[in-house]
């Protein structure tokens, strides 16, 4: 590996040397009081404070989705009513796609780990990086203070006129939430476009980016460009139900339609601001884990670029009942076809890198391997809901909250879980016991299954989505779904207990644990305050695994 | 303008811009800073596109009262308006070319036009404001129409005090990051804000364009 990275900074003018005999060993003990930590500017320290924010989040969107199955678990309507249920899974949707998917990969991995993976010592902007931050945290406020007044239930759609006419709830501090966490998705996507384009080490050219640098970039494009579109649509739902200016609204003379083209134009890329990130983490994972380089690296950059632009045009696809126009369907289911090309393109591509590859089995490579086996059936379910005439069956059935959730939750929680068990040694300084995490990666597997492969069927049977009550016939599938839930969240609980129990009592991790490429592994574990000694200099393209006849298992800690 | 802008040329040098420290030098921090104002103008053309969207669907749906609406609004103040802030943009290149000079005096005053201009259209724009009060012309607020548009003109209005309001909103806070400038070029070398003074030339620029559009949108279009 010395011959990727050689350390020249000294040789450059201007560049500062960080080895100062009185600097801390690590940025996690650069400074140890809470100020330090909520004050500060470092990339990494503040990846660890969204870290930390979107577990929260995570666990309470998952005690609504809890309550949810629980209701389910009956067809009867008999452990909450039926406004309570529609608050319940608007809460899980708002929590759930704002506070934690959208922010989930991009502000904590991203966050902590594109500066390190280009060789610099930071993003472009880290006061910008700490605003996004609270900008995030003055959003969860709003979207908290709205659930504690007595919730929202419109679903985390928002459609109108239900939210600006009919619905009585709280929904104007919900929209006042998603807008402000919509800027702080808009200033993490800027700063990290800039970051990649201005900041990459001496011979990190854009070819030996690390594909899930790739990811993170196009990720930030539908950011800072969808992001925007949202933001305005919410300021025009809360002009029409505050000052009762027709918009949307056709009893005052708005459209219906424009709402949901404007809400779709950005809550479908944002499905990609969701899974393009995962498929970052998932194609290091794959590398590492098959000690093999990633199979068509080039192929597999232009993948990600192609589905970011594709994916802004496939809008209309949400829209096939809505009475839009037939050639607009038309058009727009072509293009959610097109946009499966790419997709299949790197499902491919990850199989073929397995191909000859000396597979380790470790907690992060079974994370990686169920993304693509969940990924896959989430994607071909897609192709189902993209054809016009199918759609019309399955529309608002559970067939499509199964198809998204394929992709959010066993594509992405999956992708997420697998990047902080493969960066937990980097970001910690610890090795925890990749006995649990794999048991862990397993129970998520099987418990997700559970959860949500009857749904596809029960959406095929015409079970309609967002009834807290169903007829009798469709209890079998739902009972089968509320117990898969039971193992999942069993499946999510264990790695606090484990990663929390190595926080402490965990052995130390040496540099590179997984014998990785990529420079982020080039530095010490946990990484300095200014990640390197000195600036690396890269000479060769990532993924230069060479099949190892005597790879170190890392299992266990083991050296 | 050279030869009065070199007896202005500043005798004394302030302290030279300080690179932060996740760059490797000065030339790089440039270019992120750059490119990151032209990131953030690409999110706001989105946020303006999507209303500009909302208003030509609008307009679709109801072309006579828009019609009659756009009659409704003030012309001449409007008109003005537009005048005062392109004057200002030149003002706004004129202290970006001196900034790149060295000029500081020259920087400062032109600057401080600058920021002088925009206040007079916000005053103007306010004023107006008071305008469409006294004629019933604010929705939720005081509004009344001929009946016959109503519903459409309230859209119309509705459309005009959010558009504009924003761009106020974005004015402000382009008259506040001018005046910030002017203050701080008072106290250093201008050059090593030229590039500082340069951004935020683009952002005025940019609010400048807006108006460009919300001017033919509002006060121009299918008025005869």
């Amino acid at each position: 590996m010395s011959s990727v990275v050689d350390g020249i900074g000294a040789g450059i003018p201007g560049s500062r040397d960080t080895r100062r005999s009185d600097a801390p060993s690590s940025y996690l003990t650069d400074g140890m009081s809470i100020g330090s930590w909520l004050a500060t500017h470092d990339h990494k320290r503040i990846a660890i404070l969204y870290a930390i924010t979107i577990t929260a989040f995570f666990f309470i969107g998952g005690a609504a989705a809890t309550l949810i199955r629980l209701e389910l678990a009956t067809p009867a309507g008999d452990l909450v009513r039926a406004e309570t249920y529609n608050k319940l899974f608007t809460m899980h949707g708002v929590i759930m796609v704002w506070f934690f998917l959208i922010p989930s990969i991009p502000a904590t991995l991203g966050n902590f780990l594109v500066p390190l993976m280009i060789g610099a010592r930071d993003l472009a902007f880290p006061r910008l990086n700490l605003t996004s931050f609270y900008l995030y945290v003055g959003g969860a406020v709003f979207t908290l203070a709205a659930m504690i007044a007595g919730g929202v239930d419109t679903g985390w759609t928002f459609y109108a006129p239900f939210s600006t006419l009919f619905s009585n709830t709280h929904v104007l501090y919900v929209l006042a939430g998603v807008f402000v966490v919509g800027f702080s998705s808009i200033l993490t996507g800027l700063n990290i476009i800039v970051t990649v384009h201005k900041m990459r080490a001496p011979g990190m050219t854009w070819f030996r980016l690390p594909l899930f640098v790739w990811a993170q970039y196009a990720t930030s494009a539908i950011l800072v460009l969808a992001t925007p579109v949202l933001a305005m649509t919410l300021v025009l739902l809360t002009v029409e139900r505050v000052f009762g200016i027709g918009i949307f609204d056709p009893a005052l003379g708005g459209d219906p339609l424009l709402f949901q083209h404007l809400f779709w134009f950005y809550s479908h890329p944002a499905v990609y601001i969701m899974v393009l990130p995962a498929m970052g983490v998932v194609s290091e994972l794959v590398a590492n884990g098959a000690r093999n380089p990633v199979f068509g690296y080039k192929t597999m950059a232009f993948a990600i670029i192609a589905i970011a632009v594709i994916g802004f045009l496939v809008w209309g696809h949400h829209m096939f009942v809505s009475g839009q126009s037939m050639y607009a369907g038309i058009v727009f289911s072509f293009m959610s076809f097109l946009v499966a090309i790419p997709s299949a393109v790197k499902v491919f591509n990850w199989t073929a890198t397995l191909w000859h590859g000396r597979i380790v089995y470790t907690a992060p490579m079974l994370y990686a391997l169920g993304f693509v086996g969940l990924f896959t059936i989430g994607g071909m379910t897609g192709l189902f809901l993209a054809a016009l005439a199918l759609d019309v069956h399955l529309t608002d059935t559970y067939f499509v909250i199964a198809h998204f959730h394929y992709i959010m939750v066993g594509g992405t929680v999956s992708a997420y879980l697998g990047g902080v068990h493969f960066w937990w040694p980097k970001i910690t300084g610890r090795l925890y016991s990749d006995r649990w995490a794999r048991f862990a990666a397993v129970l998520l597997f099987v418990g997700f299954n559970f959860t949500f492969f009857p749904q596809y069927l029960l959406g095929i049977a015409g079970m309609p989505r967002r009834y807290h009550e169903y007829p009798p016939e469709f209890q079998t599938l739902n009972v089968l779904s509320s117990a898969g839930a039971l193992v999942l969240a069993l499946g999510y609980l264990l790695p606090l207990l484990y990663l929390g129990w190595s926080l402490f009592r965990g052995p130390r991790a040496p540099a590179n644990p997984w014998h990785a490429t990529g420079l982020e592994w080039q530095t010490t574990s946990p990484p300095p305050t200014h990640n390197f000694a000195s600036t690396p200099v890269v000479t060769a393209p990532p993924y230069a695994y060479v099949p190892m006849r005597d790879v170190v298992d890392a299992r266990e800690g083991t050296q | 303008m050279t030869p009065a802008c070199a007896s202005l040329r500043a005798a004394d040098h302030g302290p030279a811009l300080r690179v932060a420290e996740q760059f490797e030098e000065a030339s790089q921090q440039r270019a992120a800073a750059t490119l990151g104002m032209w990131i953030f103008l690409a999110t706001e053309v989105m946020f303006f596109g999507a209303l500009f969207f909302a208003y030509s669907i609008a307009r679709y749906q109801f072309p006579a009262a828009f019609a009659a609406a756009s009659r409704h609004t003030n012309i001449v103040l409007g008109t003005t308006n537009t005048a005062v802030l392109l004057t200002s943009s030149l003002f706004m290149a004129l202290a970006v070319k001196c900034a790149e000079e060295d000029l500081r005096r020259a920087t400062v005053t032109l600057l401080a036009i600058t920021g002088l201009l925009g206040l007079a259209f916000m005053g103007i724009k306010l004023t107006e404001y008071a305008l469409d009060y006294r004629d019933h012309l604010v929705p939720a607020v005081n509004f009344a129409f001929d009946p016959a548009y109503a519903r459409g003109a309230l859209v119309f209005f509705g459309l005009y005090f959010l558009t504009t309001g924003l761009h106020l909103v974005h004015l402000s806070v382009g008259i506040a990051l001018v005046a910030l400038f002017a203050w701080r070029v008072a106290r250093r070398r201008p050059n090593a804000l030229a590039d500082q003074v340069d951004i935020v030339g683009l952002y005025w620029h940019f609010v400048d364009i807006v108006w460009i559009f919300l001017y033919p949108c509002l006060y121009l279009v299918s008025r005869t």
